[in-house]
C-alpha cells in the first residue's frame, strides 16, 4: 500500500546557523523526494483537498503527473489554476487547506502538498526557457490592475491569457506588493522565486509600472475617463499598520512590523554593503503579536543579531500564526511570552525604548471569533527590558483609493465592498484580496484575484 | 527611471533639480512632496516639490546636502537619471479646496527658514495665480544662504531676516515676524511655516498668543511614504497621526515638536557611521 511509506522528510537549514543568515530556510524536496512522497496520494475520488484549496488547483492530478516522472505536465496542472506555485508551495497554510483535509491525514501524517507544489513550481522556472511564450491575440480592450501583489498577479495573468492588454501599477519601486516587503528572503526568496515567478506573469504580455500610486498619482476615476481603460482592478492590499494606543508607543524605538520588514526585505537594510537604507535593533527586541507577520518580524530580529521575544496576550494554542513558523522561530532560540500583554512602553530620559510593562493574562470566555479572550490577572505586572519594541497587531486598507474614487463604497472597517466575484459599487470597477477582506492570506488573494478576472471578462463581454 | 533635465546650484549645498516626470508634474498641488531613490540599494526619502509644470512634465525638487543619500542625489548631473521618483504625496495644502471667494478675502504670512523656501514657491505661486499675494519672510543663517529670492519676488511680497544681518531683518524669523504684526500692524488670518523643525516650534510658540492659526510642514523620517510604515508617526493635539497620509501639513499649535524632533533623530546614530564609512572621492556617487 502507498500510504505505508512515511511523508518524506523536507531538508531545512541547520537552526543554529540559519539564525544569523538570511538564506532560505526549508530547502524542498528534490526529484527522488518528491515523486516518493507523490506516491503517497491516493489519488481520491472525490479529492477533499481540491474543495479546500481557495483556488482548487487539481491537487491528485498534478501529484498523479509526478508519480510517473512527467514534472512538466505536472507544472501545466497547476498553471490551469494557480501562477504562483512556487510562492504558494512556500506561504499558503496547508495544513489548515489542502493537507488539512487530506484523507491520509485522518490516522496519520498528510500527503506534503505543498512542498510538491513547490517543487513543480521551482522546476516550472527552473525550465521556463523550454516553453515558448504563447501568442494571444489581443482582444482589443485595456485592464488596469492597481497592486502587484498576489491578488494583481493573479488578475493580470488571468486576464492576458484571455487576450486583454493589462498594465499594472505599483506604488513602491518593486513588484511583488506584500510578496516583496513583508514575507521575508528566509522564507520566500526575492530573486530566485519572487522576480521570476513576476517574469512569468510578464511572459504573457502584461505590462508593469512602478512608482504610481493610484489615488495620488493618477486616480480611478482618470484611469477610466482619460486613460482609456475598459476596466480597473483593485488589488491594493492592506497596508495601514495598527498599534495599540498604549502609552510610549511613540517613543524612538517603536515601530511597526511593517516598516520594520520593509526595511529590512524590500529596501535590503539585511545586506548593509548593498543598501543605504538603516535597520535598528539594539540588543533585545519584543515583537507584539502572534500572526505570521509576528514570526517573520522576530526571526529576522533575530537574524539581525537582537535576542527576540514574542509577547502575545492568549495562549499557543490560539496563535494564528502557522504552527510551522511558530516551530521554526522555537528552533531558531525565539522565546515565547504567552498570556502576557503590554501595557506601556517604558522610555529612558531621552527618548529612547528601554522595557516594555506588561500583565499576565488567563483565558476566560470565547469571544465573538471563538477563541477565548484573555483577561487581566490584576497585579501581575512585571518588566521585560529591551531597547527595541515592534507592533505587529495587523493591518488594514490604505484609504487612498477609497477616498479618491467616486462611488465606491467602502465598509467601516475601511475595506471595498465587492461581491463574490469582486465588482464594486463602480461599474467597471472590481477588487480582490486585502483590499476587500482585510489582511488575509496569499492564496485567498490569487483567489480573489482569479475570480475578478472572469468577472471582468464577463462584464467587458457584455459591454 | 527619471531624467534629470537641469540642475542649478543655489548656495554651497543646496541643489535645485527639475525632473521629467510628467505624470507627477500633472497631479502635483501645492503642499505636496515626492519620495526620490537615488539608485539600485538607495534609500527611498521625501523631499518637498518646489514646482512642476504641466506642459514640459517636470517637476522641481530641491534638496540640501545631510546626509549619505541627499549627498548622492545632488552629485548626479543633467541627462542622468534618478531610479524612483514616486508621487505626488500627502494632502496638497488646504487653501487649495477653499472657495476662491473665501480665499480671496484672507491674508497670508508665510514663514520659510533655509531649504524650506522650496516647498513654500508653490503655495505663494498658486495664490498668486488665484488673486492673494501673500507676504513671505524668507530666513537664513546668512545671505549666502537666502534662496528661491527672485522667484518668490515675482509671486509673492519677500521680507528677509539673516541671523547674521549680512542681509534684510537682522535676527530671526520670529523678530520679523513680530516687527510685521506688532510694529507694523499687519493682519493675517494664517501663518504657513516651512523650515527645520527648530525653527517652525518657534514660530509656532510665536503666533501662538496671537491667535494666528499655523500650519506647518512637517519633514519627519519615512520609508515608503504612502502609509504604510509609520515611521512618519507624529503626535498632534494628542492624537498620533502619520505625517505621509494624514499631512504633511498640520495645525503647528498641535504638534508635539520635541517628539516630533526627537523621532527625527532616530537613526542618526546609524548616518554618522555610514558618513564616516563613505569617504572615497567620488562625492557620493
Amino acid at each position: 500500500m502507498a500510504n505505508k511509506i512515511p511523508r518524506v522528510a523536507v531538508r531545512e537549514q541547520d537552526p543554529k546557523l540559519r539564525a544569523a543568515n538570511f538564506e532560505e530556510v526549508c530547502y524542498g524536496y528534490n526529484e527522488e523526494e518528491a515523486l516518493l512522497e507523490a506516491s503517497r496520494c491516493l489519488n481520491c475520488k472525490n479529492p477533499r483537498c481540491v474543495a479546500a484549496c481557495p483556488v482548487n488547483i487539481h491537487i491528485p492530478d498534478f501529484i498523479h503527473h509526478l508519480t510517473e516522472g512527467n514534472i512538466r505536465a505536472a507544472a501545466d496542472t497547476i498553471h490551469l489554476d494557480s501562477s504562483l506555485p512556487s510562492i504558494c508551495g512556500r506561504v499558503c497554510p496547508q495544513e489548515s487547506q489542502c493537507e488539512g483535509s487530506c484523507v491520509l491525514g485522518i490516522k496519520g501524517e498528510a500527503v506534503a502538498i505543498g512542498k510538491l507544489e513547490r517543487f513543480v513550481g521551482d522546476w516550472a522556472l527552473e525550465h521556463s526557457d523550454e516553453v515558448e511564450a504563447p501568442v494571444i491575440e489581443f482582444n482589443g480592450k485595456r485592464v488596469a490592475v492597481v497592486g502587484s501583489g498576489p491578488a494583481g498577479l493573479a488578475c493580470a495573468s488571468d486576464l492576458a491569457k484571455l487576450g486583454y492588454k493589462v498594465d499594472v501599477f505599483e506604488a513602491l519601486h518593486r513588484l511583488g506588493g506584500v510578496l516583496s516587503y513583508g514575507i521575508p528572503e528566509f522564507r520566500l526568496p526575492k530573486d530566485r522565486v519572487v522576480a521570476r515567478e513576476i517574469n512569468e506573469v510578464k511572459k504573457l504580455g502584461v505590462r508593469f509600472e512602478t512608482d504610481v500610486i493610484i489615488g495620488r498619482t493618477m486616480t480611478i476615476d482618470s484611469l477610466l475617463d482619460e486613460e482609456g481603460y475598459d476596466a480597473v482592478f483593485v488589488g491594493s492590499g492592506a497596508g495601514l499598520p495598527r498599534f495599540m494606543g498604549i502609552e510610549g508607543e511613540n517613543l524612538n524605538g517603536v515601530l511597526s512590523a511593517n516598516e520594520f520588514l520593509t526595511r529590512v526585505n524590500l529596501m535590503g537594510a539585511w545586506d548593509p554593503e548593498h543598501s543605504d537604507t538603516p535597520v535598528y535593533v539594539g540588543r533585545k527586541v519584543v515583537v507584539v503579536g502572534g500572526g505570521n507577520v509576528a514570526m517573520d518580524a522576530v526571526r529576522t530580529a533575530k537574524r539581525l543579531g537582537a535576542e527576540a521575544v514574542i509577547v502575545y496576550r492568549r495562549g499557543e494554542a490560539e496563535l494564528p500564526a502557522r504552527k510551522e513558523e511558530v516551530h521554526h522561530a522555537k528552533e531558531e532560540g525565539i522565546e515565547f511570552r504567552m498570556l502576557t500583554n503590554p501595557t506601556h512602553i517604558i522610555g529612558t530620559e531621552d527618548g529612547w525604548v528601554k522595557g516594555i510593562n506588561c500583565i499576565e493574562m488567563e483565558l476566560g470566555e470565547p469571544d465573538a471569533s471563538g477563541r477565548r479572550s484573555p483577561v487581566e490577572k490584576a497585579g501581575s505586572d512585571f518588566v521585560i527590558d529591551c531597547d527595541v519594541v515592534i507592533m505587529a497587531l495587523g493591518t488594514s486598507p490604505n484609504p487612498l483609493i477609497a477616498s479618491t474614487t467616486s462611488g465606491l463604497n467602502i465598509n467601516r472597517r475601511g475595506c471595498i465592498e465587492a461581491n463574490e466575484m469582486g465588482a464594486t459599487s463602480r461599474e467597471g470597477v472590481f477588487a480582490g484580496g486585502d483590499a476587500v477582506t482585510g489582511a488575509a492570506t496569499v492564496i485567498l488573494a490569487m483567489g480573489a484575484g482569479r475570480k475578478a478576472a472572469k468577472a471582468i471578462d464577463e462584464y467587458l463581454k457584455t459591454k | 527611471m527619471f531624467k534629470i533635465v537641469e540642475k542649478r546650484q543655489l548656495s554651497e549645498n543646496i541643489f535645485e533639480m527639475k525632473i521629467a516626470a510628467e505624470r507627477v508634474a500633472r497631479a502635483a498641488q501645492p503642499g505636496q512632496f515626492v519620495i526620490v531613490r537615488v539608485k539600485e540599494g538607495g534609500e527611498r526619502i521625501p523631499l518637498t516639490i518646489a514646482d512642476y509644470d504641466v506642459e514640459a512634465g517636470t517637476v522641481t525638487i530641491v534638496t540640501q546636502t545631510i546626509g549619505m543619500s541627499t549627498r548622492k542625489i545632488c552629485a548626479l548631473e543633467v541627462g542622468e537619471y534618478l531610479a524612483d521618483f514616486a508621487g505626488p504625496l500627502g494632502r496638497p495644502s488646504e487653501f487649495v479646496h477653499m472657495p476662491l471667494e473665501e480665499l480671496k478675502q484672507r491674508k497670508y504670512l508665510f514663514v520659510a527658514g533655509g531649504v524650506g523656501t522650496a516647498p513654500v514657491y508653490p503655495q505663494v505661486k498658486w495664490l498668486h495665480e488665484h488673486g492673494v499675494t501673500a507676504d513671505v519672510i524668507i530666513g537664513a543663517k546668512t545671505k549666502d544662504l537666502l534662496i528661491y529670492i527672485d522667484e518668490m519676488s515675482k509671486v509673492g511680497r519677500v521680507h528677509i531676516a539673516t541671523d547674521d544681518g549680512s542681509e534684510g531683518y537682522h535676527g530671526m524669523v520670529t523678530g520679523l515676524m513680530k516687527e510685521l504684526i506688532e510694529v507694523e500692524g499687519r493682519k493675517y488670518d494664517e501663518c504657513v511655516c516651512i523650515g527645520p523643525m527648530i525653527m517652525m516650534k518657534f514660530v509656532c510658540l510665536t503666533t501662538k498668543p496671537w491667535e494666528l492659526q499655523t500650519t506647518v510642514s512637517l519633514n519627519a523620517l519615512m520609508v515608503d511614504g504612502t502609509g504604510m510604515c509609520g515611521a512618519c508617526r507624529v503626535s498632534v493635539g494628542g492624537k498620533t497621526l502619520f505625517t505621509c497620509v494624514d499631512g504633511p501639513e498640520f495645525d503647528g499649535h498641535q504638534v508635539d515638536f520635541d517628539e516630533a524632533m526627537r523621532r527625527q533623530a532616530m537613526y542618526k546614530n546609524q548616518e554618522r557611521i555610514a558618513n564616516e564609512e563613505h569617504k572615497c572621492n567620488c562625492y557620493g556617487k
